[in-house]
């Protein structure tokens, strides 16, 4: 703005700055040098020194937890993205009145809390809930199906946890659609099914990628679900990492683990960045 | 002392030169406007004078003080924005009394100057309304009480009559040109429209590429044209160009296709052999069925427009050459395609260009 | 037009199933708030007992209060941060550290919670040893954790409501004599009222939904209602909480109805005032 005050402008960009620097950047250095530290018993409970003992237990025996944390991120992405894009194509071809309400409702689950809804689905799946009672009652299966505490209740909490992250990027790209190349597709002689993947699909990656970034990285280190919906057999990094501060009080494994995260994420971070930063018309 | 001076102000963006070394004098009261086509710098000239842009040279005085380096809210300046902008989170009354609350006006007085405003703009009635709730004709008279209500030395305004259609335009016409007598500030108009500028003014500047390329009322613009681009600019013109030749007692211009040379009253120090140009407006063209004495051209008419009071007869020389005739309708009736018939004009009516 | 047509019973029935999904535990949690039985597989007759039952629940009342006295601090103080640096990344295109701001307000919103929660914790720690506050963790504590990743939510809405707002009007408050604080002050802030609006709401829906990053920054005298929430549902079937959520989602459906109406309001006039210019 012609003539803003240095000051204001010094305002402007310091504050969140200063305190994003304070309660973001420092507190993931500190993380850092306490990967590093000695689990004792004090309080805090532990020694700063310099060990890598941590790594090295990691290493050797939690390696698979994040590599299956990986594996039902990935999952839980994809089947976002198979059952989001149809949702979010309807919404975006709905006349305009129903859009605005329809996106509403999309976000409305997303406002109550998440810890209740995830605990509702524990009703839904156990094997005297609901799915398994209609099931048995319209005679279709003899014995409850084991559908709770294993991947597939968990990845399906992701999913459903997720979906609105999934759909409103990609309802943002789709409702960006120019309608007339559409038409001029359409015109040249392609069929409804060469519209959607020779224009369509094409010209709605933008909000793709955008959707699975906001999907696949929170999903990586999560904790609720699998802790409420998990079982024995699908511990993630997120409850990992809980347990090991709050169960066993090791604060320098916890770090490390925290740490290994971090690192495991840079990458899908820095694409982020880019490209978030590109879909915003600056 | 001049209201306005602007002493060779120049602009640059990156590598292109918006306004060039221009120079210009508004004198106090004057009904000023700055004509061009799109891309010639009149907008960023007005920007100068607000004061959001600042320029590269020059300096921008303002009633004898230089406001060069002074940002837009400590100007005596005021402007009308081409788009309006209105706020669209105050009403009316608080549209207009924004600029009088910033400079810290008391209350009751406030309130008095927004009623003497609204009543200016014939708005007496509407403060309670928003932005929202106005027609494009009723936010344009808002936008202007809310300039002229801090009473400023000059009053910018940014093409007031483009988003009009063109009924309301000539009565927006009357009514600026009555404000500003009765106001008595200095007005200064952007447009891009000759009819506009012709209509408003008592002065125009014509700018071109970020220059300016002439001055003077709109009679002098109109009649007096100092170059084709002026000519052509503002108004139509048919336009003869040639070399100039000795004639029988005065200078001719001998334009390609056409025998005889066009007889000129010269009123500039023009030499033989140089190239020039000849500007006849479509008015004072004169046809005739048969040949007139004097200077006369054969034509053949290719069209006959009929546009209400007059109607723009399209001719063509034995050349191909496309000229313009504008007649009043009872003259051009009878008049059909392919006839051939001469056309004229008195030398005084012409106008000789060397640019 | 042939997408819209041919594909129509697709589309719906991407709908249907869609919110089906979406709302089915929904439409449980509220229908089983109202069920006489204990049980989920019983059904035992139309009854408020869990709603009585909540109310008279002293450690869930408690908690509420403690997450609604942090929501509204963090929401409000979120909200400034946001806008601060919503505004920034918007106008001022370059200056030093540009792109570590930009990285600092983006990665907030991906960072898994686990990582943000310890994170804070340990700074919460190093600074009660290093400087002697915080002397314990509580309240202050979760606010400062929620008002830092909320403010980055707010950010992202602060800038997508800048890039539509027109600058011209900033020009004429200018023009008519406001200083540049003046002007961000009566037309800017005015003008993305909208995403303020919904900034604060989004940054106090957050921060009261959060359990993970409590946990770990809060202490011993502060309980949020997500925190207390979870130690029951570790427990056992509670049916209070079916309550709870119905209450959740009633008040949320209020407040999201009146700032999405308010938005729209304001979004009609912006585009009634602004004029197509040539």
């Amino acid at each position: 703005m012609t003539g803003m005050g240095a000051g204001l402008r010094r305002f402007l960009i310091g504050l969140p700055f200063v305190w994003l620097g304070v309660f973001f950047l420092l507190p993931l250095a500190i993380v850092a040098a306490i990967s590093f530290a000695e689990s004792a018993d004090a309080i805090p409970p532990f020694k700063l020194d310099w060990t890598l003992a941590n790594y090295r237990a990691l290493c050797t025996g939690c390696l698979s937890v994040y590599t299956s944390s990986l594996a039902l991120a990935a999952l839980a992405t994809v089947l976002c993205l198979l059952t989001g894009y149809p949702v979010a194509f309807a919404i975006a071809r709905a006349p305009g009145v129903w859009r605005q309400l329809l996106l509403f409702l999309v976000m409305l689950p997303f406002w109550t809390s998440f810890l209740i809804r995830v605990y509702a689905w524990i009703a839904i799946l156990q094997p005297s809930g609901l799915i398994n009672r209609v099931l048995l009652a319209s005679g279709l299966i003899e014995q409850p199906l084991p559908l709770l505490y294993n991947a597939f209740s968990v990845t399906l909490g992701l999913v459903y946890s997720y979906l609105p992250f999934m759909i409103l990027p990609l309802y943002g790209s789709l409702s960006r659609l120019d309608e007339s190349l559409i038409e001029a597709a359409a015109d040249l002689g392609a069929p409804p099914r060469r519209v959607f993947l020779d224009v369509i699909l094409p010209l709605s990656l933008p909000g793709v990628a955008a959707g699975c970034l906001l999907v696949f990285i929170p999903a990586i280190g999560e904790f609720v679900i699998p802790d409420l919906l998990g079982g024995p057999g699908t511990l993630m990094v997120g409850k990992m990492l809980w347990q090991e501060f709050f169960d066993n009080v090791d604060w320098p494994a916890a770090a490390a683990i925290a740490m290994a995260l971090v690192v495991l994420l840079t990458l899908p971070l820095l694409v982020a960045q880019r490209f978030l930063e590109r879909e915003d018309p600056a | 002392m001049a209201l306005l001076q602007i002493i060779g102000a120049s602009k640059r963006f990156g590598a292109v030169t918006a306004v060039d070394r221009v120079s210009l004098s508004i004198e106090r009261g004057e009904f000023f406007a700055l004509l061009g086509p799109s891309g010639c710098g009149k907008t960023t000239l007005l920007r100068l004078i607000a004061g959001f842009e600042t320029p590269n040279e020059g300096r921008i005085v303002i009633d004898g003080a230089d406001v060069t380096a002074v940002p837009p809210y400590a100007r005596p300046v005021n402007m009308m924005f081409q788009s309006y902008a209105l706020f669209p989170h105050l009403d009316v009354a608080g549209n207009i009394a924004f600029g009088l609350k910033q400079e810290g006006m008391a209350r009751p007085r406030r309130a008095a100057r927004v009623e003497e405003m609204l009543a200016l703009v014939q708005m007496t009635g509407f403060a309670k309304r928003r932005p929202h709730e106005l027609s494009g004709g009723q936010k344009q008279r808002v936008a202007l009480a809310r300039a002229l209500a801090k009473m400023p030395k000059l009053l910018l305004l940014d093409e007031p009559l483009a988003a009009l259609d063109r009924k309301l335009r000539e009565e927006t016409r009357l009514e600026l040109t009555g404000i500003q007598e009765r106001v008595g500030t200095t007005f200064l108009v952007v447009t891009h429209d000759q009819e506009e500028a012709l209509g408003l003014a008592s002065r125009i500047a014509v700018m071109n590429r970020g220059q300016l390329v002439q001055i003077g009322t709109p009679a002098d613009i109109y009649e007096r044209p100092g170059s084709r681009l002026v000519a052509d600019f503002v108004g139509a013109v048919n336009l003869f160009d040639g070399t100039l030749v000795a004639g029988v007692d005065r200078l001719a211009l001998q334009v390609a296709g056409i025998e005889a040379p066009l007889p000129l009253l010269a009123s500039r120090d023009v030499a033989v052999g140089s190239a020039a140009a000849l500007a006849v407006r479509p008015e004072k063209m004169r046809l005739s069925s048969a040949r007139p004495e004097g200077f006369a051209l054969p034509v053949t008419i290719v069209s006959v427009g009929y546009q209400g009071g007059h109607s723009t007869v399209h001719l063509t020389t034995t050349s191909g050459r496309s000229l313009r005739a504008h007649l009043p309708s009872e003259a051009s009736l009878g008049l059909a395609r392919g006839t051939t018939v001469w056309v004229s004009w008195s030398p005084p009516d012409a106008v000789v260009l060397t640019e | 037009m042939i997408a819209r047509r041919g594909g129509g019973l697709f589309r719906l029935s991407a709908l249907f199933f869609g919110f089906a999904f979406l709302y089915l535990p929904i439409a449980l949690l509220v229908l089983y708030s109202f069920n006489g039985s204990r049980l989920v597989t019983v059904w035992g007759g139309f009854s408020i007992r869990w709603y009585g039952a909540l109310i008279d629940n002293e450690k869930y009342r408690d908690a509420a209060l403690t997450s609604l006295e942090i929501a509204v601090m963090a929401a409000t103080i979120a909200l400034v941060l946001g806008t601060c640096a919503g505004f920034a990344m918007n106008r001022f295109r370059r200056f030093r550290g540009r792109l570590v701001f930009g990285f600092m307000l983006m990665a907030p919103l991906v960072v898994p919670e686990v990582i943000l929660g310890l994170s804070l914790l340990l700074l919460f720690v190093a600074a009660q040893s290093w400087i002697g506050w915080p002397a314990s963790r509580g309240i202050v504590t979760v606010t400062i954790a929620h008002a830092t990743f909320a403010a980055c939510f707010v950010a992202v809405l602060v800038r997508a409501q800048l890039t539509v707002f027109d600058r011209v009007l900033e020009e004429a408050a200018l023009d008519l004599g406001a200083r540049p604080l003046a002007v961000f002050w009566r037309v800017t802030l005015p003008g993305i009222s909208p995403a303020l609006v919904s900034g604060w709401l989004l940054a106090f829906t957050l921060s009261l939904d959060d359990l993970v990053v409590a946990s770990f920054v809060s202490g011993p005298s502060a309980t949020t209602l997500p925190m207390a929430v979870y130690s029951s549902v570790r427990i056992g079937v509670t049916p209070e909480i079916n309550a709870l959520a119905t209450v959740f989602l009633g008040i949320v459906f209020v407040m999201v109805a009146l700032a999405g109406w308010l938005m729209a309001r304001q979004e009609r006039r912006r585009l009634a005032t602004a004029t197509v210019t040539a």
